[in-house]
């Protein structure tokens, strides 16, 4: 797999990782995790969004800031382009679930990372969002993912940490798997 | 688990030192080792010898063992067929036979209701009367229960659900399309079996086992026990609970060896979808995951394969055999079909090849964790419980017949020991 003799550093602590896994087993209601966001329209279709604080380990926690997202739509879509679309961060959610399972697997399997670069594309046919056509649906129905990544692995052994990546991502699961979605008003 | 049973103090019940629970094949094993090693004891089972071999399996089964490979403590395969597989008549034939040749009292036809710890051992309830033992083995099998999800409930009336134990042939089934749930061993067995009858055979596939019947000339169980991965144990695998719970591989016992994976299936016309994900009303949900899964099965496979040939150099087998054939890649399907509308009348049947577990309800002792499974450290459950048959119990085997001599062997090495000592103190219930 790799002949340096240096330590593998892919700067994940899979120690941690697994020490929360194993008390977690014992404690499994404080492994239930609710993730929260709050959105502001801002106008037009700008809107800005905020995320700060979620639920987990049995309490609230706490991000160390506060991070705010500009969304809006492109001006082809007659808007004033304020930010991405949601679904483009939706793309920038799978990129970032599917890159940190690559580190978190290598690390795992004393892989050295030199470098992971993912492309991420969604197709989308926009009759569905203008209702033109009920048989169109709203969201992607394709989305690819392109992963250039330069390790010390052979090319087997890194396609298996790009397939151990998704069995164990959130987002491709999102993604791939129905959701119970309720939306309500205060 | 032990809710609503009734513990009545003074009862009269016979006594014996040891009471194994079923008479299949790794109660038989356990039954073997007893009496060598002079302990009494008796097996109880609920019907007759290799009783679910012969009310819960399909008409066509056959074990995904060659013939050579079925054998249990003394008594290797001695037919005219080494290279074949055991269909279900010829297996109890095999089972029963063994079991003429136990020295220990068999009582079929009882049923155990219920085992508690009592008196440095076990009182063993069953409805034709009550044991006190020092010690006892569970030999119930792994998969008394079909594990069927809960959507399962929410199908509309008009499709008939039923699970493999309540499956026997294709005929059975109303004429039009089955969904088969499940691309292990038993799915994708009952997926060929269906679509060869005619009903045409819808597949979701989630995380699967992809293995070749046979490598370079020779069957693969024939590579995975030579090359020692059949005796992997179980303090020697890194995690432990994921290799318990693989999945069995895609694998065929027939006539003719032949292979049976996604491949073979999608020959023959059954589509592929992806795992089954949900049911909202009467629309069938499945995973956009397909390809991922088909990737990572193929990744195991080529890995597996490498690994048997770099041990078909390393012990002289390499100039012996046929040169390595790669295999094919899983071709799937390039977009899966994500949804189903059950109301459109195009599955008649949906049939639950999702897995089995063990039946432990008349169990009642601290021994199970939060989620109801039996904690036991390579079969050793609690002092004088033990527990046989159960997947990656002490060694990769331990869930195959030939996997119970093993580990009847080492179990009651330890029930002798547990003996010995208890003996001295009275040993408690800890």
């Amino acid at each position: 797999m790799h002949t340096a003799t240096q330590p593998i550093d892919n700067g994940v602590n899979v120690t941690a990782l697994l020490g929360a896994r194993e008390v977690l087993s014992q404690a499994p209601a404080a492994a239930r995790f609710t993730w929260r966001a709050h959105c502001d329209w801002v106008r037009g279709t700008h809107s800005r969004i905020a995320v700060e604080d979620f639920h987990g380990l049995g309490e609230t926690q706490r991000h160390r800031s506060r991070s705010t997202f500009e969304a809006d739509h492109p001006e082809v879509f007659a808007a004033e382009d304020h930010g991405p679309t949601p679904v483009e961060y939706v793309l920038v959610g799978l990129a970032a679930c599917l890159t940190a399972g690559v580190a978190a697997v290598a690390q795992h399997r004393d892989i050295q990372l030199h470098s992971v670069k993912a492309t991420v594309e969604g197709d989308m046919d926009i009759q569905g969002i203008l209702g033109m056509d009920p048989d169109v649906r709203n969201g992607f129905d394709d989305i690819r993912v392109m992963f250039e990544i330069d390790a010390d692995a052979s090319r087997a052994d890194i396609e298996a940490l790009v397939a151990q990546s998704q069995k164990r991502s959130a987002v491709y699961d999102l993604l791939t798997n129905p959701t119970h979605v309720k939306v309500a008003v205060k | 688990m032990s809710a609503g049973h009734q513990r009545p103090l003074h009862r009269p019940a016979r006594v014996v030192t040891t009471v194994v629970i079923g008479a299949g094949h790794a109660g038989l094993a356990m039954s073997h080792h007893l009496a060598q090693r002079g302990i009494d004891h008796v097996l109880l089972e609920r019907g007759e010898v290799a009783n679910a071999w012969r009310n819960e399996r399909w008409e066509s089964l056959r074990l995904l063992t060659p013939n050579w490979q079925c054998r249990l403590p003394g008594q290797a395969y001695a037919g005219p067929e080494p290279e074949g597989f055991m269909g279900m008549a010829e297996l109890i034939a095999f089972l029963d036979d063994y079991a003429r040749g136990l020295s220990a009292p068999l009582h079929t036809g009882t049923v155990v209701k219920t085992v508690w710890p009592a008196d440095g051992g076990y009182r063993v309830v069953t409805d034709r009367g009550d044991w006190r033992c020092r010690a006892v083995v569970i030999a119930t099998g792994a998969c008394q229960l079909p594990a069927v999800p809960a959507m399962a409930a929410a199908l509309p009336p008009w499709v008939e659900s039923l699970t493999p134990h309540a499956y026997r042939r294709p005929e059975q089934l109303p004429p039009g399309g089955v969904l088969v749930v499940g691309a292990s061993a038993t799915g994708v067995q009952l997926a060929d079996e269906i679509q060869r009858s005619g009903r045409p055979v819808t597949l979701a596939v989630g995380e699967h086992l992809r293995m070749p019947r046979r490598y370079r000339g020779r069957d693969i169980q024939w590579w995975l026990e030579h090359a020692g991965m059949l005796d992997q144990r179980f303090d020697e695998v890194d995690d432990l609970a994921r290799a318990r719970r693989q999945p069995s591989p895609q694998l065929l016992g027939s006539v003719e060896p032949q292979d049976l994976d996604l491949n073979a299936l999608s020959e023959r016309g059954v589509r592929l979808v992806g795992r089954l994900a949900g049911l909202a009303g009467t629309r069938l949900q499945f995973s956009g995951s397909l390809a991922m899964h088909a990737t990572a099965a193929d990744l195991k496979l080529v890995r597996l394969l490498e690994n048997l040939d770099a041990w078909a150099i390393a012990h002289d087998w390499h100039d012996a055999l046929p040169a390595p054939e790669p295999l094919p890649s899983t071709r799937v399907p390039q977009r899966p079909c994500l949804g189903l509308d059950l109301a459109g009348g195009e599955i008649r049947t949906v049939l639950w090849a999702t897995g089995f577990k063990p039946d432990f309800s008349w169990l009642d002792a601290p021994v199970f964790d939060a989620r109801g499974r039996l904690r036991h450290d390579g079969g050793v459950v609690a002092p004088g419980l033990y527990a046989m048959g159960l997947p990656f119990m002490r060694r990769r085997k331990s869930g195959a017949i030939h996997g119970a001599d093993d580990d009847a062997r080492d179990l009651s090495l330890h029930l002798a020991g547990w003996l010995a000592r208890a003996g001295h103190r009275h040993g408690s219930f800890a």
